[in-house]
């Protein structure tokens, strides 16, 4: 099987912290992670490549320094890896992003399965994925918490769902997106971290992979952040207790009282 | 304290850290009071390429020394060194069939034990035979086909987890210790069985066990170097394998004192944090300077020993000696300093207090150590 990973550089918090003057995260201080969510995807594109054989390919979007991430990558299974960099793809939305990522997918040929997080901790949007399955024209699946069988072209997977969960039968090529639930990822082997200390880490530029540069980055994002803020907290919630009749009652007095029913 | 590692050291030294915090810490207590076999970390530091770092490269190891083994130690005990002794009695039923085994055993096992396939164990111990290991009774007799096992080992680490076992036993009974030899025997051999289980004070996630030998036949090829070498070869590998015990004590006077540290930073007593106090700045300064002390003589006396040089009977007792010694004392004053919590199974430091005790004990005592030492210094003075 031929497997692309698609890995996020995030900081390494689950608490952004947000400058209120600027408006923007503060990075300060913090380490540069793996997005969490990621090596759940990882870690599942090097057991398949365990079982069927093939290659798994670890891409990014981002700065010169994700290519730390991605060596980190091969220390984790990947077999090559891929920074997709350039000035131009300098503030892109999930759909910008998600046309950069399509455009690294399409120029490396033939690829049976393209794996990525169920979303960022940074920007939490859970849309890159399914944008890019759009463009790539494969069949998608999102919150993928245990693929059961691939065989002749054919992939079967369990998806949780807030109701429970659903089996998906699709095509291949497909993109997926997995949940924490679906492995335990490994550590590091040490034989993993010595190669990854030589690896080189190919840097693919909107050139290289022939973009339109109106699809990239800032200019090819339809969508623009406003405003970055903490929102207060200052609603004030009731609880009512006692029997269901009372509870029922003393409800809807409130909702009259407030004019609300 | 800058050690000079090189960058392979350092990333071994890392690799191990990040393991023992991601996989050992969240269950080590459980471990130590379920007594349980830590068998999913053990595939963890598998995978983790761990064993490979004591096997020579052409037996797909990394090739690495005592320097390495002890880094590994030293982390994975600083978190919990039952699992490290686990871990650690590989190395050491390992080293006489990888530094005296023929080159078709070595064929045969090495390949498996690096991939952390196949634990292994050491057994010299019996009943009769502790601090005076001349006072073994098992003997290998040599019959038809091989070698006639007979006989008990007890107190052996890893005993009933590990696939292979380096068994020392009397090939010539009427030559004392001069007729002791080495072999590898392999797990589910018949006429090999496992005795009574050990219930311990300390390292409790470690298994120790009775190994019964009867009549248990193992081939002639099993045999580790020459007949009649057994002593010699048991003496060499315990010397070259003390810094690893002293690197287990390092780790756990490490941990203690972080913990201590921590403790005594958030306690507020007197309305105050209780590290504010002279008395206890006194004893974490202490606590502090004999662990960096018992690092710098643990890792000089693993590089000397890697430095292939004979003469380290000396160096590698006095590590052990020194950073075992250093191991109850911090250990206990880390209890001290984090006063009644510190008692509790809540804490970590009761655990390392009853875990730093075997390090005085086992791979030769500090008392039987100290009197090696001492020879060696009338040695000196004999000959100067
Ligand atoms: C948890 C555990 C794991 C072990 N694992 C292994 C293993 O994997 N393989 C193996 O072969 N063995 C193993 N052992 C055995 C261990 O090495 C011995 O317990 C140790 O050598 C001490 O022997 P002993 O217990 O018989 O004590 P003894 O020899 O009976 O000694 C009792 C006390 O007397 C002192 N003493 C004895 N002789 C002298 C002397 N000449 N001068 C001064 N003081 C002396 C000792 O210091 C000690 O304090 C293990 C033991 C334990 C407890
Ligand atoms: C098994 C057990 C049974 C107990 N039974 C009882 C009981 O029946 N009734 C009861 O009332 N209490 C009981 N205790 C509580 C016991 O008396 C306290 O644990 C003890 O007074 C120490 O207080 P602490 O644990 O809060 O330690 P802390 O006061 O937090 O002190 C921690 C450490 O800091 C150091 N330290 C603190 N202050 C100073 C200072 N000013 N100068 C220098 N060093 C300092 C000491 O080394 C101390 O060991 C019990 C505790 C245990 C563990």
């Amino acid at each position: 099987m031929n497997i692309v990973v698609c890995l996020k550089q995030v900081p390494g918090t689950t608490e952004v912290k947000i400058n209120p003057e600027t408006n923007t995260l503060i990075r300060q201080g913090i380490k540069n992670i793996i997005n969490p969510f990621d090596s759940y995807a990882l870690e599942e594109g090097v057991r398949l490549k365990e079982k069927f054989g093939g290659k798994v390919t670890a891409i990014s979007m981002g700065p010169a320094q994700a290519v730390d991430m991605l060596k980190e990558t091969i220390s984790l299974g990947a077999d090559e890896a891929v920074l997709l960099s350039d000035r131009a793809f300098a503030g892109a939305d999930t759909w910008a992003t998600a046309y950069t990522l399509a455009g690294a997918v399409r120029k490396m040929g033939q690829i049976d399965l393209i794996i990525c997080g169920r979303q960022s901790t940074d920007g939490d949007t859970a849309q890159v994925g399914p944008e890019m399955a759009e463009m790539l024209g494969a069949a998608f699946t999102a919150y993928v918490c245990q693929i059961e069988e691939i065989s002749a072209g054919q992939m079967r997977v369990k998806r949780m769902m807030d109701e429970g969960y659903e089996i998906i039968q699709s095509t291949l090529p497909a993109v997926i997106t997995v949940t924490k639930e679906i492995n335990i990822p490994r550590l590091p082997s040490l034989r993993g971290v010595m190669k990854s200390k030589s690896a080189k880490i190919p840097i693919w530029t909107l050139q290289d992979m022939g973009l339109d540069p109106k699809k990239v980055g800032l200019n090819g994002s339809f969508t623009r952040v406003v405003k970055i803020f903490t929102p207060q907290h200052d609603k004030k919630a009731e609880m009512i207790h006692g029997e269901p009749e009372i509870q029922v009652t003393c409800l809807l007095g409130k909702l009259r009282e407030g004019g609300l029913a | 304290m800058q050690y000079f590692l090189t960058d392979e050291q350092k990333t071994i030294k890392e690799l191990a850290r990040k393991l023992a915090e991601e996989r050992i810490l969240p269950v080590r207590a459980h471990l130590d009071e379920a007594e349980e076999f830590p068998w999913p970390i053990i595939k963890d530091m598998a995978d983790s390429d761990l064993f490979r770092v004591f096997v020579p490269a052409e037996y797909e190891g990394l090739g690495g020394g005592c320097l390495e083994l002890s880094l590994v130690v030293e982390e994975l005990s600083r978190v919990c060194s039952g699992v490290a002794i686990s871990y650690a009695a590989t190395a050491l039923g390992s080293y006489t069939l990888m530094d005296f085994g023929s080159e078709e055993l070595k064929r045969k096992f090495l390949p498996d034990i690096a991939a952390g396939k196949k634990l292994c164990a050491f057994a010299l111990t019996e009943s009769t035979a502790g601090s005076d290991a001349s006072g073994i009774r098992t003997t290998a007799e040599k019959v038809e086909g091989g070698y006639l096992l007979n006989g008990t080992k007890q107190f052996i680490t890893n005993g009933g987890e590990a696939e292979l076992y380096t068994i020392i036993a009397l090939t010539d009974k009427s030559k004392g210790p001069r007729g002791a030899s080495a072999f590898m025997v392999e797990k589910g051999t018949p006429g090999f069985t496992f005795g009574k289980k050990e219930k311990k004070m300390g390292i409790r996630a470690s298994a120790t066990c009775e190994l019964v030998f009867q009549n248990c036949l193992i081939p002639e090829g099993n045999i580790i170097g020459r007949p009649g070498m057994g002593f010699i070869m048991a003496m060499k590998l315990l010397d070259k394998s003390r810094p690893g015990v002293g690197a287990q004590a390092l780790g756990i006077a490490q941990g203690a004192l972080e913990a201590a540290y921590e403790y005594t930073s958030q306690r507020i007593q007197f309305g105050q944090a209780i590290i504010n106090q002279p008395v206890v700045q006194s004893m974490l300064a202490d606590m502090s300077i004999q662990v960096e002390a018992a690092r710098a003589l643990i890792y000089a006396a693993a590089r000397y020993a890697d430095s292939g040089a004979k003469d380290i009977t000396e160096s590698s007792a006095a590590a052990k000696v020194f950073a075992s010694d250093v191991a109850m004392r911090v250990t206990t004053d880390a209890v001290q300093l984090c006063g009644g919590a510190g008692y509790m199974k809540d804490y970590p430091l009761e655990k390392m207090m009853r875990d730093a005790k075997i390090t005085q004990i086992y791979e030769g005592s500090n008392q039987v150590l100290r009197s090696a030492v001492a020879a060696e210094l009338r040695k000196r003075k004999a000959k100067s």
